[in-house]
């Protein structure tokens, strides 16, 4: 499995993840041999075989609770998490131009 | 008081109810030697003094009172720092949350609060519990107990060394592909891994979600099962907490083990086993023989792909999991960001370590366009074989006996550089939390050079009974001095 720089690159941008040059060569070559490592899955036919998409089973799954309102945070509390929140709401730097 | 680092739940309640000591005492004396050692040991990022003397004068409000008090209470209680507790920091050993302060608990964390467990700090972990050895901490790093040149494991690496190194009898870690069970053995603890679904993942900051578990550490399997007890059962606010009821973990910990057939797969015992640990988990298995159980080879064919499909799984799962730091909301946000692009680029560059960058790229190149299929859907087809191989050799054993990691703790350092050879450390435990089973790791001895080996009990969904009652009759019979 070769990898390139500009992948990673790619990959990196599509994650909002900002890489150093020597970054991107590490990552690259990482990738490249945990993505060597995972080909071996292809040695298995899993033609048929459906794939594990829930955890839980029959008769153990979760029973749904009844769809009624309830309490949750006020927006002081939410904000109060917030790197820079103002007026009742995040800030963030501007997005629409004037 | 008595020796404080040999503390168990059933010792406290005893001091307790005789009034040798007030579970204030307690409290501060757990929170003088911890704080004590921190720096030396790294077992905690933060410590919860009000909170802990809060907790504890309401128990000794109780005992003042003559009223009965449950097991649990004013027993002091460690908590992994990727665990919701309101009002306190839970940075997830990250830089991303360094300043994060909970605004609600989790569902675990009430549930012990209820209990009168006394919470007297976050510990250490690997970043966003991303590791095996606790030294992708953005922080410092956790020493083990036993060797203190050498890792404690990890992800759950604090919340083992606490119950350990003696800091807090009971705490609560972690779980995805072995974040409890390993450090449990390279620490010398009990520690459990329950069936997904048993235990609320509510205010368990998310890692992968279809992975992820709570559970409890002790230095006895009957605390770990009273701990159990306490967390476990449905929970309105995480949909997969399963609807079974809890059974009395504790009362029923004496139930006859005799007869029991016990799996020993013979995967787990070949290539890359130390012979230190081999010997050391055939030795217990040899103990429970003794004790009138059963082994019986068996075979779980597909073993040695569950690395690779795990490793797919929990990347591309963390990858979305993790998008949610986006230096708005709760994360840290960079300074002097011109646009909000380079805002979420740089605040996720500044706040994620090496090891969580390294997982976010790869679940997002192995859930990008084209790829979906040849990995992601591939890793869930193999994780299908894995848990039938689970679901066959549980129709005919009871439990499956297998060593937790292929080597005892290994040293600060030593396997930093390769982060694949890190991974492929983790083939015992990875199986089981593919297949959603429940799996314990009980100590069995030490190396010669003085490291704890830990064994690991496996069991089918919702068996943590079976499981328990071994881990106990092991226990009760000398196993854990090997």
């Amino acid at each position: 499995m070769k990898i390139t720089p500009e992948e990673v690159q790619h990959i990196a941008a599509l994650a909002n993840l900002r890489l150093s040059g020597a970054d991107i060569e590490r990552y690259t070559r990482d990738l490249e041999e945990i993505l060597s490592y995972v080909d071996q899955l292809n040695e298995l036919d899993t033609s048929g075989v459906e794939p594990m998409a829930q955890v839980l089973h029959e008769g153990n799954a979760a029973q749904l609770r009844t769809d009624e309102q309830g309490r949750s945070f006020d927006q002081q509390t939410a904000l109060r998490c917030a790197p820079l929140p103002g007026e009742g709401h995040f800030k963030v730097p501007r997005v629409i131009e004037r | 008081m008595d020796d404080f680092k040999q503390l168990t739940v059933d010792s406290i309640g005893a001091g307790l109810r005789a009034k040798r000591f007030s579970a204030r005492e307690l409290a501060r004396e757990a929170l003088r030697v911890a704080e004590a050692e921190n720096r030396a040991s790294g077992v905690y990022l933060s410590f919860t003094p009000e909170r802990a003397l809060a907790a504890a004068d309401r128990v000794d409000a109780e005992l003042a009172a003559g009223a009965e008090i449950g097991p649990l209470a004013g027993v002091p209680l460690a908590v992994k720092d990727v665990i919701m507790t309101r009002g306190e920091k839970t940075t997830c050993a990250s830089r991303a949350l360094e300043r994060f302060v909970a605004p609600y608990d989790a569902t675990a964390v009430e549930r012990v609060e209820r209990a009168g467990a006394v919470i007297v700090g976050k510990t250490n972990c690997d970043e966003f519990a991303m590791g095996s050895s606790n030294e992708n901490s953005a922080f410092f790093p956790v020493r083990n107990p036993a060797a203190p040149d050498r890792v404690p494991g990890g992800s759950s690496g604090g919340s083992a060394a606490a119950v350990a190194g003696g800091y807090a009898p009971i705490s609560l870690g972690s779980d995805t592909g072995g974040s409890i069970r390993q450090p449990a053995s390279f620490c010398g603890a009990v520690g459990i891994m329950p069936t997904y679904g048993r235990v609320s993942r509510y205010g368990l900051v998310a890692f992968a979600s279809s992975l992820d578990h709570i559970g409890p550490f002790s230095r006895t399997v009957k605390d770990s099962a009273l701990l159990l007890g306490t967390i476990a059962g449905p929970d309105p606010l995480d949909s997969t907490a399963a609807s079974a009821p809890v059974p009395d973990y504790a009362g029923e910990l004496n139930a006859q083990v005799r007869g029991l057939k016990i799996g020993i797969p013979k995967e787990y015992y070949g290539e890359g086993l130390e012979h230190a640990v081999g010997t050391k988990v055939q030795a217990g298995v040899d103990l429970l023989r003794g004790l009138g159980c059963e082994p019986v080879e068996i075979s779980l064919p597909h073993t040695r792909y569950a690395i690779a499909s795990y490793y797919l799984i929990c990347t591309a799962e963390a990858s979305s999991n993790l998008a949610r730091y986006d230096g708005v909301r709760y994360s840290r946000r960079s300074e002097g960001s011109g646009t909000l692009r380079e805002m979420y680029r740089n605040s996720r560059a500044e706040g994620f370590g090496p090891e969580v960058t390294r997982r976010i790229i790869l679940g997002t190149y192995v859930l990008s366009s084209g790829y979906y299929d040849a990995y992601y859907r591939k890793a869930q087809e193999v994780r299908a074989l894995i848990a039938r191989d689970f679901a066959e050799a549980f129709e005919t054993v009871d439990a499956i006996v297998t060593p937790v990691s292929p080597f005892p703790a290994f040293k600060l350092g030593e396997k930093t550089s390769d982060p694949l050879q890190m991974y492929l450390s983790d083939i015992y435990t990875i199986t089981g939390s593919l297949a959603g089973i429940a799996g314990m790791s009980v100590p069995c001895g030490t190396t010669q050079e003085g490291l704890p080996v830990g064994m690991q009990i496996l069991t089918n969904h919702f068996q943590e009974q079976t499981m328990l009652n071994l881990g106990h009759a092991f226990e009760q019979a000398g196993g854990f001095e090997g």
